[in-house]
């Protein structure tokens, strides 16, 4: 079977069989029926229907960063093509491993304005890792093969491939085979960190007082979270992640300080602005970390791991620069660390630490909200993250989409395991939630997924209860409705003096349970506190069915912290009536 | 500063189009920029000059190094090299200016119309410019710069 002759299309279905891929999101059309027609005619490789071919691409993408292998998503030519371009931005912006398989119309018809034509190549161009014009039928099986090594190599990344319909034609057949490894000249990732560097970063490491280390999501892509963690506990210093790096680093530890930048938590922020050392670990000093980055973290030397040079010094001047996989390097840091007579500033971190907890103690997250009852008689978004916290055990798989209420998810979850919290950091995608769970949960069938979400951003992508229905995947929706759009909302009081420009709805919003129960779901609906436990412990009890909790919470809260633009990073809005300059 | 970067990269659709929407996607400039098969048939020689402090052309190598097609990437500036131009010139006959060109650098005179080439730095082409402004070309053509270093160093996947 495997050296038989093939078409295209059979070619490229067994070669994803043979990249280990199971399944797949798509969504049919003309140039890529042929695909379909061999699709159905195997059993290797499921395929998802999903609404939108949006869905497809955040389906494929919670998929891989859920399981660290490659998601595959599969759409048509033109529309379908175009539709897939959101979801391909979300996942190059948070580098995370997918293929995105299209159909062209035929060879000769490109560039002729021809029916559903769009030029894939050209559009996916700035937000591919790399992508792939496939020529002839018989290279299907070496680009296949090439696509996956790229996307899940070095710094991970999406690949295009897209196929002319004519070469996947079924009448069209060549001897086909597989090939075992795919050597290329001008890709060759960087996985060990330069030995003279790791010894320069330990020197660093020995004469810090005040050290941080903050790490991001290429610590969850590599891995790495052990050798994270090893290194934090031999070496006793504070951690702070990255909203794409939270549970890297156990989220309930001690040691660990919560996410850092726009909404980090004050102890995080006042830590990296007073740091002498940050070790920055597969993170990449973006401006919702830095804030002005003339103003960064002035006093601090920094190390930076990172397995693209161009991240390195990018931004921040990294005073110690590795390049090489966040495994590889921090590995070599911990073997070159025990190699010596480590001497660290002992008293001196333990001061360090103890700063730290004084700023928790004096400005940090208040973890009991949820003891203290309503607030005005309102439920605070916040409580509800921490209801479902509870109710999980902290064990639950955790999608959001994008505005408040992921940043309270982020801050009030605690995410003890790598790759648990999945959600649009870099391009900050609304309608990534629901798409993306429906990933992780044919990933973990067995697991609760649940998807923090509001009333806005679950808008974006709702159809996609119908595939939930189809496929049986029982997510739970906790929709944080505070009938605005939120984060947008929090900007307008504080920058726009209050005036609230389409934000709001003017109760044009859906019943979403009576819509929840329209697509089959069970839907669950919250007013007053004292219903919000009993309800957030029905919705995940309920193991077979999507449940749609839909919370109403206190409209006015904002998100705090929150940097202060344009400023260092100890600038924090701490509520509404307090901040620290 | 100006910076003249050779790179060679996979003779392949759309290598091209990756290495200039890379400029214009990250708010690079590009002054001028060359590209030609090789004697190796899968590879092609792009050559480009583009401004920038250090900082800048430190992270346009990286990103171009970043791009899958590119093999290899030389930034020429970084030691002793040569940049050379092509520049054609039309004149009519009336206001060609005999005295500046050599009889050599006539490429072609038929029909009251002159041209001529010139091959030199870019700053030479730009003096040579200003220089005839009492009898002005009709049209000028130049092919931006090619470059190479002048030492042992050479750009090549064979070594």
């Amino acid at each position: 079977m495997d050296n038989a002759k093939k078409s295209g299309a059979e070619a490229l279905i067994h070669s994803l069989h043979l990249e280990g891929v199971e399944l797949m999101f798509g969504y049919p059309g003309g140039a890529a029926l042929h695909i379909y027609d061999a699709i159905f005619n195997q059993n290797y490789v499921d395929h998802i229907l999903v609404r939108h071919e949006q869905g497809a691409v955040h389906a494929a993408d919670g998929y891989a960063r859920s399981t660290g292998k490659p998601g595959v998503a599969l759409v048509t030519s033109g529309p379908g093509a175009t539709n897939a371009i959101t979801g391909l931005a979300t996942a190059y912006m948070d580098s995370t491993p997918i293929v995105v398989i299209s159909g062209q119309v035929k060879s000769g018809l490109i560039g002729t304005d021809s029916f559903q034509e769009t030029d894939m190549i050209g559009v996916s161009r700035p937000i591919v890792k790399h992508s792939f014009l496939v020529q002839k039928a018989e290279e299907i099986p070496e680009i296949i093969k090439k696509a996956f090594h790229i996307a899940t190599t070095g710094r991970p990344g999406p690949v295009v491939i897209d196929i002319p319909k004519d070469f996947t034609d079924p009448d069209y057949k060549f001897d086909y085979s597989y090939p075992e490894e795919i050597k290329m000249r001008s890709y060759n990732p960087p996985i060990k960190g330069d030995p003279k560097r790791i010894s320069e970063a330990a020197d660093l490491i020995e004469s810090a007082k005040r050290p941080v280390i903050y790490s991001g999501g290429g610590v969850i892509q590599n891995d790495a979270s052990a050798e994270l963690t090893e290194l934090a506990k031999l070496l006793n210093f504070p951690v702070t992640n990255t909203l794409m790096g939270l549970g890297a680093f156990p989220g309930s530890d001690p040691q660990f300080m919560g996410m850092l930048g726009m909404h980090g938590t004050y102890q995080a922020n006042m830590a990296m602005h007073n740091a002498d050392l940050i070790i920055a670990i597969g993170a990449r000093f973006d401006d919702r970390i830095t804030n002005d980055p003339k103003q960064f973290a002035l006093g601090a030397k920094k190390i930076h791991i990172d397995v693209d040079a161009a991240s390195v010094s990018k931004i921040i001047h990294a005073d110690v620069p590795i390049v090489g996989s966040a495994k590889d390097c921090i590995s070599s840091l911990i073997q070159e660390l025990k190699s010596r007579d480590l001497t660290l500033n002992t008293e001196a971190i333990s001061a360090w630490n103890k700063q730290v907890d004084d700023w928790r103690e004096e400005h940090g997250l208040n973890h009991s909200l949820l003891e203290q009852g309503p607030k005005d008689g309102k439920i605070l978004p916040q409580q509800v993250v921490q209801s479902l916290y509870k109710e999980t055990e902290g064990q639950a798989f955790i999608t959001s989409d994008v505005g408040q209420h992921q940043m309270f998810a982020a801050q009030y979850y605690h995410f003890d395991k790598p790759r648990q919290w999945i959600n649009s950091g870099g391009l900050g995608t609304m309608g990534f939630g629901l798409p993306s769970a429906m990933g992780v949960q044919l990933a973990y069938p067995e697991s609760t997924v649940a998807c923090v979400t509001g009333e806005g951003s679950i808008q974006m992508c709702i159809q996609e209860l119908s595939t939930c229905l189809q496929y049986g995947l029982p997510i739970k929706i906790i929709n944080l409705n505070n009938a605005a759009l939120g984060m947008v909302k929090q900007w307008q009081d504080m920058q726009y003096g209050g005036r609230h420009s389409s934000s709001t709805y003017e109760n044009s919003l859906p019943d979403f349970i009576a819509l929840a129960e329209s697509y089959g779901h069970v839907g669950i609906k919250v007013s007053k506190f004292k219903d919000l436990e009993a309800a957030m412990k029905e919705c995940i009890s309920l193991k077979n069915k999507l449940v749609f909790l839909d919370v109403d919470v206190d409209p006015n809260e904002h998100v705090y912290p929150m940097l202060e633009a344009g400023n260092a990073m100890d600038y924090m809005w701490l509520a509404k009536d307090k901040k620290t300059w | 500063m100006k910076r003249v970067i050779a790179l060679l990269m996979e003779n392949q659709p759309g290598a091209l189009s990756r290495v200039v929407g890379l400029f214009s996607q990250r708010g690079y400039n590009i002054e001028t920029l060359v590209v030609a098969p090789t004697t190796d048939p899968t590879l092609s020689r792009l050559t480009m000059s583009t401004e920038g402090d250090e900082k800048v052309v430190e992270q346009i190598t990286k990103q171009l190094n970043k791009l899958i097609d590119v093999v290899m990437i030389s930034d020429l500036s970084d030691s002793q090299h040569i940049e050379k131009e092509l520049m054609l010139m039309k004149f009519t006959e009336e206001h060609f200016p005999k005295e500046t060109f050599e009889e050599s650098s006539i490429v072609s005179n038929s029909d009251g119309v002159i041209n001529v080439q010139v091959v030199g730095t870019s700053l030479e082409l730009d003096e040579l410019i200003t220089t005839l402004d009492s009898s002005k070309p009709i049209e000028i053509v130049r092919s931006g710069v090619l470059g190479i270093s002048s030492n042992k160093d050479i750009l090549s996947i064979e070594n």
